[in-house]
Protein backbone atom coordinates (compact mmCIF):
# COMPACT_ATOMS: atom_id res chain seq x y z
CA UNK A 1 0.00 0.00 0.00
CA UNK A 2 1.34 3.34 -1.07
CA UNK A 3 1.86 6.08 1.51
CA UNK A 4 1.80 9.40 1.33
CA UNK A 5 4.00 11.68 3.41
CA UNK A 6 3.24 14.93 3.67
CA UNK A 7 6.18 17.49 4.82
CA UNK A 8 5.45 19.59 7.54
CA UNK A 9 3.80 22.27 5.58
CA UNK A 10 5.39 25.19 7.27
CA UNK A 11 7.00 27.86 4.98
CA UNK A 12 9.64 28.98 7.34
CA UNK A 13 9.00 32.54 8.04
CA UNK A 14 11.50 35.24 7.54
CA UNK A 15 11.56 36.91 10.69
CA UNK A 16 11.04 40.37 11.11
CA UNK A 17 12.81 42.65 13.02
CA UNK A 18 11.90 41.99 16.45
CA UNK A 19 9.84 44.68 18.04
CA UNK A 20 8.96 46.49 21.06
CA UNK A 21 4.99 46.69 20.42
CA UNK A 22 4.03 44.37 22.95
CA UNK A 23 5.34 45.89 26.23
CA UNK A 24 4.14 49.37 24.30
CA UNK A 25 0.48 47.72 24.38
CA UNK A 26 1.26 46.54 27.72
CA UNK A 27 2.59 49.99 29.01
CA UNK A 28 -0.60 51.84 27.44
CA UNK A 29 -3.17 49.31 29.37
CA UNK A 30 -1.12 49.49 32.78
CA UNK A 31 -0.64 53.34 32.73
CA UNK A 32 -3.92 54.09 31.68
CA UNK A 33 -5.73 52.98 35.01
CA UNK A 34 -2.85 54.08 36.94
CA UNK A 35 -3.09 57.58 35.03
CA UNK A 36 -6.97 57.55 36.25
CA UNK A 37 -6.12 57.53 39.53
CA UNK A 38 -3.17 59.98 39.64
CA UNK A 39 -4.93 62.38 37.65
CA UNK A 40 -8.16 62.51 39.26
CA UNK A 41 -6.97 62.47 42.78
CA UNK A 42 -4.66 65.61 41.89
CA UNK A 43 -7.95 67.12 40.53
CA UNK A 44 -9.84 66.26 43.97
CA UNK A 45 -6.66 67.68 46.01
CA UNK A 46 -6.04 70.47 44.06
CA UNK A 47 -9.44 72.01 43.28
CA UNK A 48 -11.90 70.35 45.41
CA UNK A 49 -10.65 69.74 49.23
CA UNK A 50 -9.70 72.54 51.34
CA UNK A 51 -10.68 75.65 50.14
CA UNK A 52 -10.72 74.48 46.86
CA UNK A 53 -10.02 76.58 43.52
CA UNK A 54 -9.16 79.98 45.57
CA UNK A 55 -5.95 78.14 47.69
CA UNK A 56 -3.95 78.02 44.56
CA UNK A 57 -1.59 80.02 43.83
CA UNK A 58 2.53 79.74 44.58
CA UNK A 59 2.29 79.24 47.75
CA UNK A 60 -0.07 76.73 47.62
CA UNK A 61 2.31 74.55 44.61
CA UNK A 62 5.25 75.78 47.21
CA UNK A 63 4.09 73.65 49.98
CA UNK A 64 3.09 70.60 48.08
CA UNK A 65 6.48 70.60 46.10
CA UNK A 66 7.96 70.54 50.06
CA UNK A 67 6.60 67.37 50.76
CA UNK A 68 8.33 64.73 48.95
CA UNK A 69 4.96 62.58 48.66
CA UNK A 70 3.62 64.89 45.84
CA UNK A 71 7.10 65.02 44.24
CA UNK A 72 7.09 61.60 43.35
CA UNK A 73 3.48 61.64 42.81
CA UNK A 74 3.99 64.69 40.33
CA UNK A 75 6.76 62.98 38.90
CA UNK A 76 5.45 59.63 37.98
CA UNK A 77 1.93 61.91 36.90
CA UNK A 78 4.51 63.41 34.11
CA UNK A 79 6.44 60.39 33.37
CA UNK A 80 3.52 58.22 32.47
CA UNK A 81 1.34 60.97 30.90
CA UNK A 82 3.94 61.91 28.66
CA UNK A 83 5.00 58.31 27.53
CA UNK A 84 1.15 57.31 27.92
CA UNK A 85 0.62 60.48 25.13
CA UNK A 86 3.58 59.93 23.03
CA UNK A 87 3.28 56.46 22.61
CA UNK A 88 -0.65 57.15 21.68
CA UNK A 89 0.49 59.88 19.11
CA UNK A 90 3.40 57.62 17.54
CA UNK A 91 0.73 54.98 17.27
CA UNK A 92 -1.62 57.39 15.10
CA UNK A 93 1.55 58.18 12.99
CA UNK A 94 2.11 54.31 12.01
CA UNK A 95 -1.43 54.68 11.23
CA UNK A 96 -1.35 57.29 8.80
CA UNK A 97 2.56 58.28 7.46
CA UNK A 98 2.56 55.74 4.51
CA UNK A 99 6.25 57.00 3.66
CA UNK A 100 8.81 55.42 5.85
CA UNK A 101 11.14 58.89 5.67
CA UNK A 102 7.88 61.21 7.19
CA UNK A 103 7.15 58.94 9.35
CA UNK A 104 11.00 58.52 10.98
CA UNK A 105 10.69 61.99 10.98
CA UNK A 106 7.79 62.31 13.14
CA UNK A 107 8.15 59.77 15.58
CA UNK A 108 11.77 61.28 16.36
CA UNK A 109 10.31 64.49 16.91
CA UNK A 110 7.81 62.82 19.00
CA UNK A 111 10.25 61.06 21.12
CA UNK A 112 12.28 63.97 21.21
CA UNK A 113 10.03 66.84 22.39
CA UNK A 114 8.81 63.76 24.96
CA UNK A 115 12.49 63.24 26.36
CA UNK A 116 12.70 67.35 26.69
CA UNK A 117 9.60 67.83 28.52
CA UNK A 118 10.27 64.86 31.07
CA UNK A 119 14.22 66.03 31.46
CA UNK A 120 12.69 69.91 32.28
CA UNK A 121 9.85 68.46 34.46
CA UNK A 122 11.88 66.12 36.43
CA UNK A 123 14.37 69.18 37.02
CA UNK A 124 11.58 71.53 37.92
CA UNK A 125 10.22 68.82 40.58
CA UNK A 126 13.26 68.14 42.52
CA UNK A 127 15.33 71.72 42.58
CA UNK A 128 12.31 73.82 43.02
CA UNK A 129 13.09 76.36 45.68
CA UNK A 130 10.57 78.90 46.55
CA UNK A 131 12.68 80.99 48.48
CA UNK A 132 15.64 80.79 46.06
CA UNK A 133 18.90 82.54 48.15
CA UNK A 134 20.38 85.71 46.70
CA UNK A 135 17.18 86.91 44.55
CA UNK A 136 16.71 90.65 44.71
CA UNK A 137 13.72 90.94 47.66
CA UNK A 138 10.94 92.18 45.66
CA UNK A 139 11.13 89.26 43.24
CA UNK A 140 10.32 87.02 46.44
CA UNK A 141 6.85 85.22 47.46
CA UNK A 142 5.89 87.31 50.67
CA UNK A 143 6.22 83.85 52.86
CA UNK A 144 10.01 84.08 52.69
CA UNK A 145 11.92 84.76 55.49
CA UNK A 146 13.65 88.47 54.93
CA UNK A 147 17.16 88.05 54.23
CA UNK B 1 -71.60 31.80 -5.54
CA UNK B 2 -68.53 33.58 -3.61
CA UNK B 3 -66.44 35.94 -4.99
CA UNK B 4 -62.85 34.73 -5.24
CA UNK B 5 -59.90 37.02 -4.18
CA UNK B 6 -56.54 36.90 -5.22
CA UNK B 7 -54.46 38.22 -3.23
CA UNK B 8 -51.84 40.95 -4.71
CA UNK B 9 -48.60 40.18 -3.13
CA UNK B 10 -47.45 44.31 -2.22
CA UNK B 11 -44.35 45.78 -3.98
CA UNK B 12 -42.51 48.86 -3.81
CA UNK B 13 -40.18 50.52 -6.26
CA UNK B 14 -36.60 51.47 -4.03
CA UNK B 15 -34.04 53.85 -5.51
CA UNK B 16 -30.29 51.98 -5.67
CA UNK B 17 -26.99 54.18 -5.57
CA UNK B 18 -24.75 51.90 -7.00
CA UNK B 19 -20.88 53.15 -6.81
CA UNK B 20 -19.15 52.26 -10.29
CA UNK B 21 -15.99 51.98 -12.17
CA UNK B 22 -15.03 51.04 -15.14
CA UNK B 23 -11.55 51.03 -15.64
CA UNK B 24 -11.41 51.10 -19.33
CA UNK B 25 -13.01 54.26 -19.75
CA UNK B 26 -13.27 56.04 -16.27
CA UNK B 27 -10.74 57.36 -14.04
CA UNK B 28 -12.39 57.83 -11.03
CA UNK B 29 -15.23 55.87 -9.57
CA UNK B 30 -18.85 57.63 -9.63
CA UNK B 31 -22.52 57.03 -8.38
CA UNK B 32 -25.53 55.49 -10.63
CA UNK B 33 -28.77 55.26 -9.59
CA UNK B 34 -31.46 52.61 -10.38
CA UNK B 35 -34.99 52.40 -9.78
CA UNK B 36 -36.11 48.44 -9.44
CA UNK B 37 -39.82 47.15 -8.41
CA UNK B 38 -39.30 45.19 -5.44
CA UNK B 39 -41.52 42.59 -2.95
CA UNK B 40 -40.90 42.01 1.06
CA UNK B 41 -38.93 39.29 0.44
CA UNK B 42 -36.11 40.80 -2.21
CA UNK B 43 -32.80 40.95 -1.00
CA UNK B 44 -30.20 43.51 -1.97
CA UNK B 45 -29.21 40.89 -4.21
CA UNK B 46 -31.74 40.57 -5.78
CA UNK B 47 -31.94 43.98 -6.70
CA UNK B 48 -28.39 44.09 -7.86
CA UNK B 49 -29.87 41.03 -10.03
CA UNK B 50 -32.47 43.07 -11.56
CA UNK B 51 -30.70 45.90 -12.31
CA UNK B 52 -27.73 43.56 -14.30
CA UNK B 53 -30.60 41.63 -15.88
CA UNK B 54 -33.42 44.06 -16.63
CA UNK B 55 -31.38 47.39 -17.02
CA UNK B 56 -27.71 47.09 -17.13
CA UNK B 57 -25.97 44.43 -17.82
CA UNK B 58 -22.60 46.22 -17.37
CA UNK B 59 -22.78 46.11 -13.20
CA UNK B 60 -20.83 43.52 -12.25
CA UNK B 61 -20.72 42.84 -8.44
CA UNK B 62 -19.52 38.67 -7.15
CA UNK B 63 -22.10 36.23 -5.80
CA UNK B 64 -21.72 32.55 -5.59
CA UNK B 65 -23.84 30.67 -3.45
CA UNK B 66 -26.51 34.10 -2.40
CA UNK B 67 -27.53 32.38 0.70
CA UNK B 68 -25.04 33.79 2.85
CA UNK B 69 -22.62 31.05 2.69
CA UNK B 70 -19.93 31.71 0.19
CA UNK B 71 -19.28 34.87 1.34
CA UNK B 72 -18.24 36.32 -2.08
CA UNK B 73 -20.81 39.24 -2.27
CA UNK B 74 -19.45 41.52 0.72
CA UNK B 75 -20.32 45.29 -0.21
CA UNK B 76 -20.50 48.59 1.89
CA UNK B 77 -24.82 49.18 2.01
CA UNK B 78 -25.69 52.15 3.77
CA UNK B 79 -22.22 52.53 5.15
CA UNK B 80 -22.28 49.50 6.58
CA UNK B 81 -20.96 46.72 5.38
CA UNK B 82 -22.80 43.68 5.24
CA UNK B 83 -23.67 40.71 2.64
CA UNK B 84 -26.23 41.38 -0.14
CA UNK B 85 -27.39 38.48 -0.24
CA UNK B 86 -28.38 38.26 3.66
CA UNK B 87 -29.66 42.27 3.88
CA UNK B 88 -33.70 42.23 2.67
CA UNK B 89 -34.35 45.20 1.45
CA UNK B 90 -37.79 45.58 3.37
CA UNK B 91 -35.45 46.20 6.54
CA UNK B 92 -33.47 49.35 5.28
CA UNK B 93 -35.18 52.61 4.93
CA UNK B 94 -36.41 52.26 1.43
CA UNK B 95 -37.93 55.97 2.22
CA UNK B 96 -34.62 57.09 0.99
CA UNK B 97 -32.07 55.31 -1.85
CA UNK B 98 -30.16 52.58 -1.02
CA UNK B 99 -26.31 53.38 -1.63
CA UNK B 100 -24.27 50.47 -2.43
CA UNK B 101 -20.15 50.79 -2.41
CA UNK B 102 -17.52 48.39 -2.96
CA UNK B 103 -15.93 46.85 0.31
CA UNK B 104 -13.21 49.49 1.47
CA UNK B 105 -9.27 49.37 1.77
CA UNK B 106 -8.80 47.09 -0.67
CA UNK B 107 -8.40 48.10 -4.96
CA UNK B 108 -11.43 48.85 -6.75
CA UNK B 109 -11.04 46.43 -9.64
CA UNK B 110 -14.68 46.85 -11.33
CA UNK B 111 -17.92 48.04 -10.10
CA UNK B 112 -18.18 46.55 -6.78
CA UNK B 113 -15.12 43.87 -6.54
CA UNK B 114 -12.16 44.72 -5.29
CA UNK B 115 -8.84 42.69 -5.38
CA UNK B 116 -8.68 40.08 -2.51
CA UNK B 117 -4.91 39.32 -2.86
CA UNK B 118 -4.16 41.34 -0.02
CA UNK B 119 -6.57 39.81 2.22
CA UNK B 120 -5.56 36.06 0.98
CA UNK B 121 -1.96 36.64 1.14
CA UNK B 122 -2.58 38.09 5.11
CA UNK B 123 -4.89 35.11 5.48
CA UNK B 124 -2.13 32.53 4.26
CA UNK B 125 0.81 34.23 6.13
CA UNK B 126 -0.98 32.91 9.77
CA UNK B 127 -0.60 29.08 8.63
CA UNK B 128 -4.16 28.54 8.30
CA UNK B 129 -4.32 24.73 8.34
CA UNK B 130 -3.95 21.81 11.44
CA UNK B 131 -0.71 20.90 12.12
CA UNK B 132 -0.44 17.93 13.72
CA UNK B 133 2.58 15.60 13.84
CA UNK B 134 1.26 12.31 16.00
CA UNK B 135 -0.33 9.75 13.09
CA UNK B 136 -3.46 8.44 14.97
CA UNK B 137 -5.40 5.19 13.91
CA UNK B 138 -8.38 7.03 14.20
CA UNK B 139 -9.04 10.35 14.19
CA UNK B 140 -8.35 12.80 17.04
CA UNK B 141 -9.86 13.08 19.89
CA UNK B 142 -11.29 16.46 21.58
CA UNK B 143 -13.44 17.36 24.22
CA UNK B 144 -16.22 19.36 24.11
CA UNK B 145 -14.96 22.14 26.43
CA UNK B 146 -12.05 22.04 24.10
CA UNK B 147 -13.56 21.76 20.70
CA UNK B 148 -15.69 25.16 22.27
CA UNK B 149 -12.78 26.95 22.80
CA UNK B 150 -12.80 28.43 19.30
CA UNK B 151 -16.25 26.88 18.14
CA UNK B 152 -17.12 30.91 17.31
CA UNK B 153 -13.86 31.43 15.03
CA UNK B 154 -14.60 28.16 12.61
CA UNK B 155 -17.82 30.12 11.34
CA UNK B 156 -15.54 32.68 9.50
CA UNK B 157 -16.62 32.55 5.75
CA UNK B 158 -13.50 34.71 4.23
CA UNK B 159 -15.81 37.42 3.12
CA UNK B 160 -13.45 40.30 4.22
CA UNK B 161 -16.84 42.14 5.39
CA UNK B 162 -14.63 42.35 9.20
CA UNK B 163 -11.34 43.32 7.11
CA UNK B 164 -12.90 46.11 5.57
CA UNK B 165 -14.47 47.67 7.94
CA UNK B 166 -11.49 48.04 9.97
CA UNK B 167 -10.00 51.87 9.83
CA UNK B 168 -6.77 50.47 11.31
CA UNK B 169 -6.61 48.24 7.52
CA UNK B 170 -8.22 51.60 5.39
CA UNK B 171 -4.88 53.25 6.39
CA UNK B 172 -2.76 51.30 7.10
CA UNK B 173 -2.52 48.02 3.93
CA UNK B 174 0.43 45.85 6.46
CA UNK B 175 -2.03 45.29 9.07
CA UNK B 176 -3.24 41.62 8.96
CA UNK B 177 -6.35 41.95 9.60
CA UNK B 178 -9.15 40.87 11.63
CA UNK B 179 -10.06 38.03 9.33
CA UNK B 180 -6.62 36.72 9.27
CA UNK B 181 -6.45 37.03 13.63
CA UNK B 182 -10.01 34.86 14.00
CA UNK B 183 -8.78 31.98 11.49
CA UNK B 184 -5.34 32.23 13.64
CA UNK B 185 -7.70 31.95 16.80
CA UNK B 186 -9.48 28.84 15.63
CA UNK B 187 -5.67 26.99 15.10
CA UNK B 188 -4.24 28.28 18.15
CA UNK B 189 -7.16 27.56 20.57
CA UNK B 190 -7.02 24.03 18.90
CA UNK B 191 -6.02 21.62 21.17
CA UNK B 192 -4.97 19.19 18.55
CA UNK B 193 -2.81 21.84 16.98
CA UNK B 194 0.65 21.56 17.85
CA UNK B 195 1.67 25.37 15.93
CA UNK B 196 0.25 27.70 18.22
CA UNK B 197 3.83 28.96 19.09
CA UNK B 198 4.60 29.95 15.10
CA UNK B 199 0.77 31.57 14.95
CA UNK B 200 1.48 33.31 18.35
CA UNK B 201 5.19 34.95 17.15
CA UNK B 202 3.42 35.60 13.52
CA UNK B 203 0.25 37.75 15.13
CA UNK B 204 3.20 39.44 17.78
CA UNK B 205 4.69 41.26 14.62
CA UNK B 206 4.68 45.28 14.41
CA UNK B 207 1.67 44.81 11.58
CA UNK B 208 -0.12 42.20 13.75
CA UNK B 209 -2.63 42.29 16.75
CA UNK B 210 -1.21 44.89 18.44
CA UNK B 211 -2.37 47.20 15.43
CA UNK B 212 -6.04 46.69 16.64
CA UNK B 213 -7.74 49.50 18.66
CA UNK B 214 -11.11 47.53 19.60
CA UNK B 215 -13.37 50.04 17.70
CA UNK B 216 -15.25 46.90 17.43
CA UNK B 217 -16.17 47.78 13.61
CA UNK B 218 -14.95 43.85 12.91
CA UNK B 219 -17.45 42.81 15.69
CA UNK B 220 -20.19 44.79 13.94
CA UNK B 221 -19.91 43.90 10.46
CA UNK B 222 -19.49 40.46 10.80
CA UNK B 223 -22.53 38.61 9.01
CA UNK B 224 -21.61 34.92 10.91
CA UNK B 225 -21.95 36.75 14.36
CA UNK B 226 -18.81 36.19 15.72
CA UNK B 227 -16.96 37.97 18.03
CA UNK B 228 -14.21 39.31 16.22
CA UNK B 229 -12.85 41.84 18.66
CA UNK B 230 -12.70 39.40 21.50
CA UNK B 231 -11.21 36.72 19.47
CA UNK B 232 -8.34 39.27 18.56
CA UNK B 233 -7.64 40.04 22.44
CA UNK B 234 -7.78 36.24 23.38
CA UNK B 235 -5.35 36.34 20.83
CA UNK B 236 -3.30 39.21 22.64
CA UNK B 237 -3.82 37.64 25.70
CA UNK B 238 -1.83 34.30 24.95
CA UNK B 239 0.85 36.22 22.71
CA UNK B 240 1.19 37.61 26.55
CA UNK B 241 0.82 34.44 28.20
CA UNK B 242 3.66 33.09 25.83
CA UNK B 243 0.88 30.02 25.07
CA UNK B 244 -2.49 29.57 24.28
Amino acid sequence: MMSVTIETPNRPRTRKQANWEKYGWLFMRVSGPLLIVLIFTHLVVNLVLGDGIKAIDFAFVAGKWADPFWQVWDLAMLWLALIHGTNGMRTIVNDYAGQVKVRRALTTTLWAVCALLILLGTLVIFTFDPCPAGASAELLASFCPAQ
Amino acid sequence: MAELSVPTIESFTVTLIVRRFDPENDTEPKWEDFDVEMYGTDRVLDALHKIKWEQDGSLTFRRSCAHGVCGSDAMRINGRNRLACKTLIKDLDISKPIYVEPIKGLPVEKDLIVDMTPFYKAYLEINPFLVATDKPKKERLQSPEDRARYDDTTKCILCAACTSSCPVFWTDGQYFGPAAIVNAHRFIFDSRDENAELRLDILNDKEGVWRCRTTFNCTEACPRGIEVTKAIAEVKQAILRGRA
